[in-house]
């Protein structure tokens, strides 16, 4: 088996070399950035050395990346036709009243006449990343980068051997910023496998507060690999909500990983919302290095037909008196796979942490299946760490209930996928950002649809 | 034409018969009482009312106004008016009970093809029957049971019925657990529903909750057939005596026959 996937990501390889190298040449980011020139080859190199993992990797041991490993993605070309061909029209569904800001990106790239940028706040910055990096070097080097670690995540090292683009969010100290930052991710499709390495860098200053909402849409079908990275970092007592949807066609492969770097009494709230991709991998990895901090990993997944939706975490627990409480809840139908690893890491010193870890999941069908493991590695004596699993199905006693109020079985069904699904919501500040996941998880259930106007 | 007939019913679960040939005529505006000792097929007699499909029948008939009810699917049946209030009502996390209260009336509504209700209509409606009940307000935004007391429980079970508003109204054992004064509030609800064109079983272990719905005729379950069937007293008379008595006048007939 090994074998098998080692040699199919070597035979990759030079299509990967390729990229690298044309990309060094003709894309004015990577040609312009030249401080970032050696992490970039460091981590190329990583990324030839790991080669993709296989499910001999005790982190990768529920989900195989071989259909990843095996196709040839290309880059979009330069300038990219899709991105002018996208149309207001095509993305009214996805723009919201009272937002602070809206990027769009397309296939990766940043598109300036479907975005909003935002005004009335001194300091606030929201923009292409490629175009941050050339006017804000020195804001942005020392984080870029810094809180992932290529030289052990072969998909890490990808995106940031590759990435070209994407979101720069600056919440200035103490700005408490009311209405959410959506950053909206269309992928068009195409006939050739392609490949988009999106990069975000979110920087919450002391003190500040904000709400940021990451969503990947397909506007058009064919196979394609969205391999997205986002570092987040949150100073002192900063507060920060992000949201992560993931809805692309069932013909993508999409791997995220987001690395959030907590500072003293900070609160990071995580929120995953998957319904989406044929191969999804979801990493949240926070670290809560300063005192105090806080830390919710929240998610929702849903999947049906062949779908396969794994949602990683890996918590590392630095200092003392920190919390992370993660609660993930899954349904599953058809032949879909879902799989939850939540791994915490207790580091020595982090006495009085709190660590909470909650996985349940419905199943539709005989066929769909679940893989659930907590991974729990302590090296402090005064900790409270807990997890639980549950894997079950519809309960019958609720469903007749329901129906001997005079819902149909189909409607009573729909009722109680919702209200599971609701944990997830309810975990959810109320407002703009909540609502709308709503109506995008009502729209996602099975058989839900009926109550949708309800909302 | 009856509202409910009720002939010859056998019904079991898992193998294990517990109806025996029942028998029941219910009248519409008529308010019926059914007791017995624990295990003798009462709840099961309502179970089989809502359709709950674990509980087989294997022979004889339930009529609602002529219509085959046996036919019917849990949610037909509550379209067609069948109301049973749960002895042990269902906690569902995640939906609130104005949300589901909604649903449910607009189920039926459309049911008999009638216009949905929307929120803004329906919150004075479910306002209305909330003080009938005297539950909080707060009960609206609650999930459906979840956490609530048991006094809470069987009157929000009450509240679904003043709202749906059914034809048949069964309530399985809805005074266990409660205290006199739910028991006095749940009472209230239950008496303000009795119409001309509304008809009410009310199954109890104990007779007290028949101080406070006075039935017109009251009947004595014992191993899953009527034995007895009488007046408001004969509910007394069991109080008094205990099951005791008509369950040795059951075998003596059964042994007779």
């Amino acid at each position: 088996m090994e074998g098998t996937n080692v040699s199919a990501t070597i035979q990759q390889l030079p299509s990967y070399l390729e990229t690298f190298l044309q990309l060094q040449k003709q894309s004015p980011v990577h040609r312009q950035e030249s401080w970032l020139r050696g992490v970039r080859e460091d981590a190329f190199t990583s990324f030839c050395q790991l080669g993709f993992p296989t499910v001999h990797d005790e982190d990768w041991r529920f989900t195989s990346v071989a259909p990843i490993a095996q196709t040839t993605f290309h880059l979009s070309e330069i300038p990219e036709d899709e991105t002018d061909t996208v149309t207001e029209d095509d993305i009214a569904p996805y723009r919201l009243e009272s937002l602070a800001a809206q990027l769009v990106f397309v296939n990766g790239r940043y598109v300036s006449r479907l975005s909003c940028l935002p005004a009335g706040h001194k300091g606030l910055q929201v923009s292409s990343l490629a175009e941050a990096m050339l006017k804000e070097r020195e804001k942005i080097e020392p984080h870029l980068t810094r809180y992932t670690d290529s030289s052990k995540e072969a998909f890490t090292a990808l995106n940031t051997a590759f990435f070209e683009d994407g979101a720069f969010v600056f919440i200035p100290r103490g700005l408490a910023l009311q209405k959410p930052i959506y950053l909206l991710y269309l992928n068009t499709g195409s006939e050739t496998p392609r490949i988009a390495n999106p990069r975000n860098l979110i920087m919450a200053g002391e003190n500040s507060q904000g709400t940021i909402l990451e969503d990947y849409v397909s506007l058009g079908v064919g196979e394609s690999f969205t391999n997205v990275v986002t570092e987040v970092v949150a100073a002192e007592q900063a507060v920060l909500h992000h949201y992560r949807i993931e809805r692309e066609s069932t013909e993508v492969f999409h791997v995220s990983t987001l690395s959030i770097q907590q500072g003293r009494s900070t609160t990071v709230n995580s929120h995953s919302v998957l319904t989406g991709g044929a191969l999804v991998r979801n990493n949240i990895q926070p670290v809560l290095a300063g005192e105090g901090g806080n830390c919710l990993i929240n998610g929702l997944f849903i999947g049906n037909g062949r779908q396969h939706l794994d949602n990683y975490m890996k918590v590392e627990h630095r200092s003392a008196h920190c919390a992370s409480h993660q609660f993930y809840n899954g349904i599953l139908d058809g032949e879909s796979r879902g799989v939850f690893h939540g791994r915490i890491l207790v580091c020595k010193g982090a006495q009085q942490t709190d660590s909470k870890q909650t996985n349940r999941n419905l199943l539709l069908s005989d066929t769909a299946q679940m893989d659930s493991k907590p991974q729990l590695e302590i090296f402090a004596d005064d900790v409270k760490c807990t997890h639980s699993a549950t894997i079950g199905q519809i309960d019958e006693e609720a469903l007749f209930y329901l129906r001997s109020r005079g819902l149909d079985e189909a409607a009573a069904e729909g009722l109680l996928l919702f209200a599971f699904a609701s944990e997830c919501l309810e975990r959810m500040n109320p407002g703009l950002i909540r609502n709308y996941l709503a109506k995008i998880i009502m729209r996602a259930l099975p058989q839900a649809k009926q109550s949708e106007a309800a909302l | 034409m009856s509202m409910l007939e009720i002939r010859n019913l056998h019904a079991r679960i898992e193998n294990r018969e517990i109806l025996k040939g029942l028998n029941l005529t219910v009248n519409a505006g008529e308010v019926h009482s059914i007791m017995g000792p624990n295990g003798s097929g009462k709840s099961t007699l309502a179970q089989v009312m809502a359709r709950r499909e674990n509980y087989v029948v294997t022979e004889g008939e339930i009529l609602l106004d002529g219509k085959d009810l046996l036919a019917m699917k849990p949610e037909d049946a509550a379209c067609e008016g069948v109301f049973m209030a749960f002895q042990y009502p269902i906690e569902i996390a995640g939906i609130s009970n104005a949300y589901f209260l909604r649903a449910a009336l607009n189920a039926v509504r459309k049911y008999h093809g009638k216009k949905e209700m929307d929120a803004m209509d329906f919150m004075p409606f479910y306002k209305q029957k909330m003080k009938l009940l005297e539950v909080d307000e707060s009960f609206m935004t609650r999930s459906v049971n979840e956490g609530f007391s048991g006094g809470e429980k069987k009157r929000n079970e009450i509240l679904q019925m003043a709202l749906l508003e059914p034809k048949l109204a069964i309530l399985d054992e809805t005074d266990s657990g409660l205290d006199i004064d739910a028991m006095r509030i749940v009472a209230n609800g239950v008496n303000a529903m009795r119409s001309p064109d509304r008809a009410i079983i009310v199954i109890t272990h104990y007779q007290r909750l028949l101080d406070y719905i006075v039935p017109d005729f009251v009947h004595v379950l014992v191993d899953g057939r009527i034995v007895k069937s009488g007046g408001k007293e004969l509910a007394l008379t069991l109080e008094e005596q205990g099951y005791v008595g008509v369950e040795t006048e059951a075998s003596a007939t059964a042994v007779a026959v």
